[in-house]
């Protein structure tokens, strides 16, 4: 029973695809750097290239860390709505499997946040 | 001749004809058409004359009573004001709970009295309808009161213009107004155990007393004053939330596991907008009362638990999650506030780095989480602060599809890893912070795939535009002065002045 209610109850989402002017709703989470408080949400053209992705959008978004700059991406590792990933920097967000309220978790080795205390 | 004047009824007496005695059954239209909402979530009743009102109060008496209340109160809210009683508060940054307060809470009582009003019609006992129309004028009466109680503030202080407004618009005010949504727009009984049970019977004592206390801690006379004027109406509320539980209990033994997974949505949804309250208790009272932590364990472990023990001889146990709700009070606050901290931009209230003394107080109150997950954290925002580089987060966050709050909520067992839930609904994918919510949403899901999830609204376009700036203005946001850093703030400027002046007296 998806509802308890007095009679049909059947109305629609309010964050289809559609809604979104040709973007995806996309999470991301940098794992144990909580200086940034949740993980974040962005619109994002599914044909947006992962490699771009990386270089364009990843900075905008947690720059700010002193750990950002130090990060080697050729070791980072990735969960895509929690399995593990390898992403094709080549291939476009679609094309690497990311959909609509995709969740998008990356682990930087070496890396523990302000202080070691994973923030 | 005159006749001569019968005698006054009893109270028994006056009670029953004043509130049994206004109902009938119906003959023209069956029951069920005039009462059509009492039996769809599966409650049972056979009796509903087995209500019992302990406070037996009529509406001629309530008027009276309220009435007297009414008048000291104003008297001391007039008083307040004459004497300039915002120059004794403890400190400017205190006045930024009353602004989450008057914004996030007095909206809530009024959509409390429409809840009310509501259930005071449908039920077809007229004991219950009887109380819920009273709860209902209180609850109106409440959110009059706060308001008058603290527009003095707003003659001075910035964020205060626009409370019921923000509460439709503003991000992190959709957590208090999609609870009592949620709430509202279930079934009366689920209401009653929602906003009378779970709300104001187990964790009204965290909310209110820490308000209160916390006004008084802090030079606040209007707000205490408030705050005694509603405790009467609180008892009141609360006795109605425990009869309407052991009503539902005892009529039929069908009720008990629909009235248990109730209690631990509720007790859930509960927890988690109480998150609100335990940054402002750690964070935001300059005088401070108690930790939330010390706050959680008198409060739910002690008092909650002895409530628990009473219900067990119905077959109900404590909420399920209490454990992790329990654990999670030693993050609560230091998560809420930093969140908060994030987007200070988007707010309309300040928040700062606690003072030395401050973090020393939280360090002591925390001994095991504090100084090894937070205080790091804030001691180096407080350097890029000092640096001229104050951090704000530039992106929206992931919000839950059910408490709508920022994920920023970790694993009890792993506290600097982000808790992750997740469901599928016909195709697409919603993400809960914790197994509470989850539970609630995989229970429900038609009802919370319609969040009004504010970020995701934003990127839709339906917030005033594109950019952060359009949407704050669609907030009804005075930038620059409403939002960002306690420290540079007009409130602090004026503050620093009065201080000044004050010295030179």
């Amino acid at each position: 029973m998806p509802v308890t209610s007095i009679g049909k109850y059947e109305f629609e989402p309010l964050d289809k695809v559609e809604n979104f002017h040709g973007n995806q709703l996309t999470y991301i989470n940098w794992e144990k750097h909580l200086l940034f408080c949740a993980p974040v949400c962005l619109p994002l053209p599914p044909e947006m290239l992962f490699s771009t992705f990386i270089k364009e959008t990843m900075p905008g978004v947690y720059g700010k860390h002193p750990d950002f700059e130090k990060i080697n991406w050729d070791e980072v590792t990735w969960t895509l709505d929690q399995v593990d990933f390898i992403p094709d920097m080549a291939a476009s967000l679609k094309e690497n499997g990311l959909g609509h309220k995709s969740l998008l978790r990356f682990w930087t080795p070496g890396l523990n946040g302000i202080e070691g205390s994973h923030s | 001749m005159a006749e001569k004047r019968k005698k006054k009824l009893g109270i028994k007496q006056r009670y029953s004809m004043l509130t049994r005695g206004l109902s009938w059954e119906t003959t023209y239209q069956d029951m069920d058409k005039v009462f059509p909402y009492d039996k769809f979530e599966g409650i049972h009743i056979h009796d509903w004359e087995a209500w019992e009102d302990p406070f037996r109060l009529t509406m001629d008496a309530y008027w009276k009573f309220q009435s007297e209340k009414e008048k000291k109160l104003y008297a001391v809210i007039d008083s307040f004001a004459q004497n300039n009683g915002h120059l004794g508060i403890t400190d400017a940054r205190y006045v930024n709970a009353i602004k989450l307060f008057l914004t996030g809470i007095s909206p809530a009582e009024y959509q409390a009295a429409r809840g009310f009003t509501h259930v005071g019609r449908q039920f077809r006992g007229v004991g219950p309808r009887v109380a819920c129309q009273m709860q209902a004028i209180d609850e109106l009466r409440h959110a009059q009161t706060q308001i008058h109680s603290m527009s003095h503030y707003n003659k001075y202080f910035d964020g205060l213009h626009s409370g019921p407004y923000m509460h439709d618009r503003v991000w992190y005010l959709s957590v208090p107004k999609s609870f009592f949504d949620d709430a509202r727009t279930a079934g009366p009984f689920e209401f009653l155990t929602s906003i009378s049970f779970a709300f104001e019977y187990v964790l009204t004592n965290l909310l209110f007393v820490p308000f209160m206390s916390g006004a008084a801690f802090n030079g606040d006379m209007a707000t205490v004053t408030f705050g005694f004027s509603a405790q009467s109406d609180e008892a009141r509320h609360m006795t109605l939330g425990l009869a309407v539980i052991k009503f539902m209990l005892e009529q039929d033994e069908r009720n008990i596991p629909i009235v248990q997974r109730w209690m631990d949505k509720w007790f859930w949804r509960g927890t988690r907008l109480l998150t609100l309250v335990a940054m402002m208790m750690d964070y935001m009272l300059p005088k401070r009362v108690m930790s939330w932590r010390e706050a959680w364990d008198i409060y739910f472990t002690e008092a909650g638990g002895a409530l628990f023990k009473d219900l067990e001889r119905y077959g109900i146990r404590p909420p399920k999650y209490a454990d992790i709700a329990t654990k999670e009070a030693e993050h609560l606050s230091h998560q809420a506030w930093h969140i908060f901290y994030n987007y200070t931009h988007a707010a309309a209230f300040h928040t700062w780095v606690p003072e030395k003394e401050e973090l020393d107080w939280l360090s002591e109150k925390y001994p095991n989480t504090f100084d090894k997950y937070y205080r790091p954290r804030l001691e180096y925002l407080d350097k890029e602060e000092k640096a001229g580089r104050r951090f704000y987060n530039d992106t929206l966050p992931m919000l839950c599809q059910v408490c709508q709050i920022p994920m920023g909520y970790t694993e009890m067992d792993d506290p600097t890893t982000i808790s992750f839930q997740s469901s599928e609904y016909k195709g697409d994918k919603y993400h809960t912070c914790s197994l509470g919510c989850k539970d609630i949403f995989d229970y429900e899901p038609e009802k919370y795939v319609q969040a009004w999830l504010p970020v995701h609204q934003i990127y839709q376009g339906n917030c005033g535009g594109p950019e952060i700036e359009d949407v704050l203005k669609w907030y009804n946001f005075n930038l620059g002065a409403d939002n960002l850093d306690y420290s540079g703030s007009p409130d602090q400027k004026l503050w620093n002045e009065w201080q000044a002046h004050r010295k030179k007296a």
